[in-house]
């Protein structure tokens, strides 16, 4: 393990904590990426402001986290466009169509004790280590 | 006012977890999927982290009788386990392995300029709309 940073891992993991609580004490609403950005594509939304003001505000960060602390996006390992791309299709689809991601159903879900966010939690997981080995092990690190 | 801008501060401080945490660096997501390579734990802290907060935040926030800026809470109700959110997490996981993005890290990174991220939040939106198409097109045996 020569990258392992559980400090700062967990400061940020709390920080994370603490923003979900935010939202869900000034809006009352549930910090799942997947969803607060999914139902701004969706027609209909209703209280689309909030969900902008949200992903604005997601967004907003990472440009003054780019200025000045550039290495929180430094990457030694990168997929190909064309990979990464389906895995942004993939990652889509299967966030919408099983309502969470890793902080919806990770985070959020598993502090509420969610036992659909678990069943999410564990298979997403549990693909994602099996994606990985196949990508990594059994196809020697294909790109 | 008010309201917006609470929102916009849960965004920006959700930003500054991801990027603390190594979430926004792909090399770091796909060292803690990698159980047969070099095995970073790193991620299993960021959990651990965001749950201790927000297990005990969430039960002293629902002692109000409302958030607020809202009359009530909107919480998630279901219970059932269906082939729609197992299908769903098992496609979300192979996309996560793949690209080491999920949805959160994926926009942060695309805002700040990463050409991968970038390309992530093309095909993350593309497939969001592909399924809620679907599903429009299907309607749900509920």
């Amino acid at each position: 393990m020569h990258d392992f940073t559980p400090i700062p891992a967990l400061i940020g993991g709390a920080i994370i904590g603490l923003a979900a609580s935010l939202l869900l004490l000034t809006h009352g609403k549930v910090a799942g990426i997947s969803g607060l950005y999914g139902s701004l594509l969706r027609q209909g939304t209703s209280d689309r402001a909030f969900r902008l003001w949200f992903i604005a505000g997601l967004a907003a960060m990472g440009m003054l986290v780019r200025l000045t602390w550039p290495a929180a996006f430094a990457s030694a390992w990168s997929a190909s466009l064309p990979v990464t791309l389906l895995a942004g299709l993939i990652v889509g689809f299967g966030t919408q169509l099983g309502n969470g991601c890793t902080s919806g159903h990770g985070v959020c879900g598993l502090s509420r004790l969610s036992v659909r966010s678990l069943v999410a939690t564990l298979t997403f997981m549990g693909t994602g280590f099996a994606t990985v080995f196949v990508v990594r092990h059994l196809l020697g690190g294909a790109r | 006012m008010k309201r917006n801008a609470a929102a916009f501060g849960a965004g920006a401080l959700f930003a500054v977890g991801l990027a603390l945490s190594g979430m926004t660096r792909p090399a770091k997501v796909v060292g803690f999927l990698d159980l047969a390579g070099d095995w970073d734990a790193s991620l299993a802290f960021v959990m651990m982290g965001a749950i201790a907060v927000h297990f005990v935040a969430y039960r002293v926030v629902l002692r109000r009788p409302a958030p607020l800026f809202d009359v009530r809470f909107h919480l998630p109700t279901r219970k059932d386990i269906d082939l729609r959110l197992v299908l769903g997490a098992a496609l979300f996981g192979v996309g996560w392995g793949l690209g080491g993005y999920c949805p959160g890290p994926g926009l942060v990174s695309a805002a700040a300029g990463s050409l991968g991220a970038i390309v992530f939040v093309v095909g993350l939106t593309a497939g969001m709309l592909i399924e809620q198409a679907v599903a429009r097109a299907l309607p749900r045996r509920e």
